[in-house]
């Protein structure tokens, strides 16, 4: 493994007892560095996130293959009302994955979380008042879920579609906070999305898959611009165009 | 000709929650007008009043020249026709394809009971699914599918308005696709009126004749599509059509985190 690569997954194959679902999947991931995973759904690309994870979900083994990293990680799921506990105020979730993870006390992990949450930009009135997941909007619980994730202090951020259940406008932000954050604490990053444009906007590599194999993957502009897989053209057919806006920066 | 959908100054609350503010909203014949706007903002509660399964707590709906009232007469009814998000929840698990198109055919009494099974196979022949799928399940189909089928059932009563609340969003990207051609080459065959709800833009701009956007229960534009994308009259629309997100065409996107040494 190079000194600066943090995570490297060689041949990684997952199957049930009856069907293989991922084959043959090899890619490395450089010291933050950000790789987008693009398919379709069934094309396995979240079941290689959760490989990477070591969170596979009953039924599923690895079959092959082998995934080398030596820093942490963290998952950002696409359901953000589902990753939270209903039961459980947002600050003191978030409380106790630092409580547990960086061995502080009841006190202090409250106070990082709440500085977490301010970098994320969630509003001052959690300081006073915590509030349960359903109280927050969908944007607000997807911010919530990152700070949990980056309260691990990860190496490799892993996000499975966090942006597919929320608003374009919402979406945007999230992005934009992503990015920011990823400046900001240089972890590496691996995205999983199903579109294109979203992946194209965060990630520096793409790999795009279909029936659990890597069918290209390149830099994301070369990939963008000269797809050789028709699978990938067709994916970059798929997105639907919009026109200009007068008047904006472009 | 008057307008095949009027909404005049319809207002839902849900308890304390206004979520239809006093909406006014026509819709021409044979057009489709697309309404976007963020999760909350009303879009879906609007379909629902037009379709009847809300009743509204003020304002009236006119369909064609009939006021349609809380209680609508069976004809009323069919003319209303609506495609849900999720093709899974809307069609029965425990019904054949062949029971889920003949109910509404019977029902409505659009065919005689002899003709039903020659129309089901027409109805699917029209959403481009083989006609030996009669006796499967929806079970047995993948998501685009069953979002056709969705589809061939609400056509199946010959409805003069079809309401579809974000019929491809539950969908991958390239059966989204497949989807929305299928919903233009309908449109076109079968001259439709449609109210086409949709959070993604480019979905939009691929259906619509006009846009409608919502924004928490109130209006806040309607415009012809072509004005709309390239000049929306609020802030809010532009905010909208900015934010979506684009591949990069020019040499300096692409990857906006630059690597580390």
């Amino acid at each position: 493994m190079a000194s600066n690569t943090v995570l490297q997954v060689e041949a990684l194959s997952l199957a049930t007892k009856s069907k293989k679902l991922v084959d043959n999947v090899s890619f490395s991931l450089g010291k933050g560095e950000s790789l987008g995973l693009v398919g379709e759904s069934g094309s396995g690309k979240s079941l290689t996130l959760r490989a990477v994870l070591g969170l596979l979900p009953r039924g599923i083994e690895q079959t092959g293959g082998v995934i080398k990293s030596d820093v942490r990680s963290a998952m950002v799921f696409q359901d953000p009302r589902g990753a939270l506990d209903p039961l459980c105020p947002v600050v003191a979730q978030v409380a106790e994955v630092i409580y547990y993870r960086q061995k502080v006390g009841r006190k202090a992990s409250r106070i990082q979380a709440l500085e977490l949450l301010e970098m994320l930009g969630l509003p001052d009135s959690l300081k006073r008042l915590d509030r349960y997941p359903s109280q927050l909007s969908g944007g607000q619980c997807q911010r919530i879920v990152i700070a949990m994730a980056l309260a691990c202090k990860p190496g490799i951020l892993l996000c499975d579609e966090p942006t597919t259940a929320l608003d374009v406008t919402v979406q945007r932000q999230i992005i934009e906070t992503i990015t920011s954050l990823q400046r900001e604490l240089g972890f590496a990053m691996v995205f999983v999305t199903h579109n294109l444009a979203i992946a194209a906007a965060l990630c520096s590599k793409l790999c795009v898959m279909k029936e659990g194999q890597i069918v290209e993957h390149d830099d994301t502009l070369s990939l963008l611009q000269n797809p050789t897989n028709p699978y990938t053209r067709m994916l970059l057919d798929s997105v639907l165009p919009l026109p200009e806006l007068e008047g904006s920066e472009q | 000709m008057e307008p095949a959908l009027q909404v005049k100054n319809i207002t839902v609350q849900y308890g304390g929650f206004t979520a239809l503010d006093h909406v006014d909203l026509s819709i021409e014949q044979h057009t489709t007008l697309g309404l976007v706007g963020e999760s909350g903002s009303g879009k879906s509660t609007l379909a629902r009043v037009i379709a009847g399964l809300i009743t509204p707590d003020e304002g009236e709906i006119w369909l064609g020249s009939q006021p349609l009232k809380k209680k609508r007469s069976r004809e009323q009814r069919k003319n209303v026709q609506m495609i849900f998000q999720n093709p899974d929840a809307s069609l029965n698990p425990k019904h054949s394809i062949r029971q889920i198109l003949s109910e509404a055919l019977l029902f409505h009494r659009i065919v005689e009971r002899r003709q039903v099974e020659q129309r089901c196979k027409e109805l699917l022949a029209r959403v481009h699914i083989e006609e030996g799928a009669l006796d499967r399940y929806p079970h047995e189909f993948s998501g685009g599918q069953r979002q056709r089928i969705a589809i061939a059932r609400a056509l199946s009563v010959e409805p003069s308005l079809l309401i579809a609340d974000e019929p491809t969003s539950a969908l991958d990207v390239s059966v989204q696709l497949s989807v929305l051609e299928l919903f233009h080459t309908l449109k076109e065959e079968l001259n439709l009126t449609m109210m086409f709800i949709s959070h993604d833009l480019g979905v939009i701009h691929a259906i619509s004749d006009n846009v409608a956007v919502m924004r928490q229960g109130r209006l806040v534009e309607v415009n012809s599509k072509s004005k709309f994308f390239a000049r929306p009259e609020t802030d809010y629309s532009r905010e909208l059509l900015s934010a979506v997100p684009r591949i990069p065409t020019s040499s300096r996107s692409g990857g906006s985190y630059e690597q580390r040494i």
